[in-house]
């Protein structure tokens, strides 16, 4: 399957006063899986859905290879959508549904009947054909609507929120299975989410996008490690944003940059574990947490600042005991200090 | 594993239920009264002579009649030309302003909701006023050049029928606007984006969706259909005379009411097969859905 890049040219789009794409560019490479990320009315689903056809751009141009598509019709852009909510064809039966594209296409009758087959057999759900779709689990709807939308081989896949309705167990297994799935094909995906645990196991890359911008496009790890806003930094998990004023050295050096970022499971209460290279918070401890796999601990520094520290349940052997109000410090290692540029504490 | 129910937990229960049973004792009392009742009475008029002895006179009387079948066939002609015309003009119209936003819809469903918050007899004869020989329409019509003569539009079918789709398309109009309304958008967009044209989506998604609220529709045009008097009896100048004006010169003219009791249990008899009819097709229907939206 041929898969093809896309091109998100200064796209813009306002509802009266609101604005829900602010010039918004970004360059998608053939067979990419690329995450768009952020909170709800950030403007991810109103691009995916300008890409679909479904919304129209005030301005600025989408390109499918070098083809512009900004004007054409959504049932000609030859794009494969999982929806939310699976938007599956209550009248029709399983197989029925995946071979709708191909009984749009004219396919006949016995070789879309074989295709659909194989394509339910790839999403595993092979003997369900003749079931009624209402009949179906969360699960097993979330993969009828994946098998639709491949059946008919589009060169790009477009995916809002597909997991939000399944628990978190269901959704953890879809989450490889997606990923599997757009490795064996190779197509193009663009893959919406507002769950940053979900854009970092599955995606090449993650757009973050906040009030219609995107923030920052970068791989999961750097996202995550070197965002480059404030918001980012809080978006992507527990991070800590202190003013270098906060932070001693342990070598006794200045600490440097405008404003810090430390994510609460760099520390370590242990400051051997922290390395020679280290930086340490002091303060008094407000509260705690027992999460399972670790603690939380808040910290309230001197200037009245809080700070989340979190420490693996494997290491945290003295955590039970510690105690409100008790003073105690944090060191995490110099290397896990992100400076985020032009941000304030 | 068996659970023991306590008595008392289970009297709770039952006493319940007679309650809410108990809140549809008045409704089945007036229905009783007013519908159920008179039918009995009917049935009973259509077995006796003037003289009040039992007979099936009036039966043979009627059944024998050629206006009886003449007026049966006037009825049925009616009641499915307004059906067929409610489906054509309805249909449509139902998917424009279920696809209008909320503001438009709701302004257009106001003008279509206007003729039911208008007195029938005021309508029928509002249409005279439209439709007569020197009418407005006739007027336009002959004054613009259009036609040479005056067409015949009312006090005939023609006439009844306008009529009779006026009152009825907002009738069928509501059940097949709430069934298009309740079709998920996504569905909409799933089909388009999987390369389906406009038609294509309206043939296998919107129309399969429909398709109760399209029956719904129907049957209530037919029920009112097969018994309206009213526009029949102003528009139709004497000329269209289906079974219920019928029933009304029975009664008015000849004070027979023997034979106006055999004809209205006619119309029951029509009502009742045209429903059994209706709910054998909607079962077809239901078992073929899912294989004629996989053409």
């Amino acid at each position: 399957m041929k898969s093809l890049p896309i091109t998100i040219d200064s796209v813009s789009k306002a509802y009266g006063s609101y604005v829900a794409l602010d010039d918004v560019s970004l360059d998608i490479q053939a067979g990419e899986f690329l995450t768009l990320l952020g909170p709800s009315g950030s403007g991810k689903t109103t691009l995916l859905m300008a890409l679909a056809g479904f919304v129209r751009p005030d301005s600025g141009k989408l390109l499918l290879g070098d083809r512009d598509i900004t004007r054409l019709a959504p049932n000609k852009r030859d794009i494969g959508i999982v929806f939310q909510n699976y938007a599956l064809f209550p009248h029709m039966n399983v197989l029925a549904n995946v071979a709708y594209p191909l009984a749009l296409r004219k396919t006949p009758r016995a070789e879309a009947r074989q295709r659909a087959l194989a394509t339910l057999a790839r999403v595993k759900l092979d003997g369900l054909a003749e079931r009624n779709v209402a009949a179906l689990s969360g699960g097993q709807r979330q993969r009828v609507a994946l098998a639709r939308a491949i059946v008919f081989e589009p060169r790009v896949m477009l995916m809002d929120e597909p997991l939000s309705a399944l628990d978190k167990n269901l959704r953890e297994t879809m989450q490889y299975e997606i990923r599997r799935l757009h490795d064996d094909l190779g197509i193009t995906t663009i893959y919406v989410t507002h769950d940053q645990r979900e854009a970092l196991i599955m995606s090449d890359r993650i757009a973050v996008m906040n009030s219609g911008r995107i923030q920052q496009i970068d791989t999961p790890q750097r996202i995550y490690d070197r965002p480059s806003t404030r918001f980012v930094a809080e978006f992507m998990g527990e991070a800590n944003i202190v003013a270098p004023g906060s932070v001693r050295r342990i070598d006794g050096a200045e600490a440097s940059g405008e404003t810090l970022m430390i994510r609460a499971e760099s520390f370590h209460l242990d400051a051997k574990l922290a390395g020679a290279d280290a930086v340490a918070l002091e303060g008094t401890l407000r509260a705690k947490a027992f999460r399972g796999e670790n603690w939380l601990l808040t910290l309230a520094l001197d200037g009245g600042q809080e700070v989340l520290v979190c420490i693996p349940a494997a290491l945290a052997g003295g955590c039970a005991e510690l105690a409100a109000g008790q003073r105690m410090t944090a060191y995490a290692p110099a290397a896990k200090v992100h400076a985020i540029p032009g941000a304030t504490a | 594993m068996t659970v023991t129910v306590d008595p008392a937990l289970l009297a709770d229960a039952r006493r319940e239920r007679r309650f809410f049973l108990s809140l549809s004792l008045p409704a089945l009392f007036i229905v009783g009264l007013a519908a159920i009742l008179p039918i009995l009475w009917i049935i009973r008029q259509s077995f006796l002579t003037t003289g009040g002895e039992y007979t099936i006179g009036n039966y043979a009387k009627v059944l024998s009649s050629g206006l009886t079948w003449s007026a049966l066939a006037t009825t049925l002609e009616l009641s499915l030309g307004t059906l067929a015309i409610c489906i054509l003009l309805g249909t449509p119209l139902a998917l424009a302003l279920a696809s209008a936003r909320p503001r438009v819809a709701n302004l257009l469903m106001a003008f279509v909701m206007l003729p039911l918050w208008t007195a029938i007899l005021v309508r029928t004869y509002g249409w005279l006023v439209l439709l007569r020989r020197d009418g407005l329409i006739n007027a336009a019509l002959t004054g613009s050049g259009l036609t040479a003569e005056h067409l015949p539009l009312v006090y005939n079918f023609t006439g009844t029928l306008i009529g009779m789709v006026h009152y009825m398309l907002p009738l069928f109009l509501l059940p097949v606007y709430a069934a298009m309304r309740d079709i998920d958008p996504n569905l909409v967009r799933a089909s388009a984006s999987m390369g389906a044209t406009l038609g294509q989506v309206i043939r296998t998604v919107i129309m399969p969706l429909s398709a109760g609220g399209i029956f719904s529709g129907s049957v209530i045009v037919l029920i009112y259909s097969i018994g309206f008097f009213i526009t029949p009896a102003v528009l139709g100048g004497g000329k269209v005379n289906p079974l219920s004006t019928r029933i009304e010169r029975a009664l008015s003219t000849f004070q027979d009411w023997g034979s106006a009791s055999v004809l209205g249990i006619l119309l029951l008899v029509l009502m009742a097969l045209i429903g059994v009819m209706l709910l054998a097709a909607r079962r077809l229907l239901a078992q073929n859905a899912v294989a004629a939206s996989h053409a």
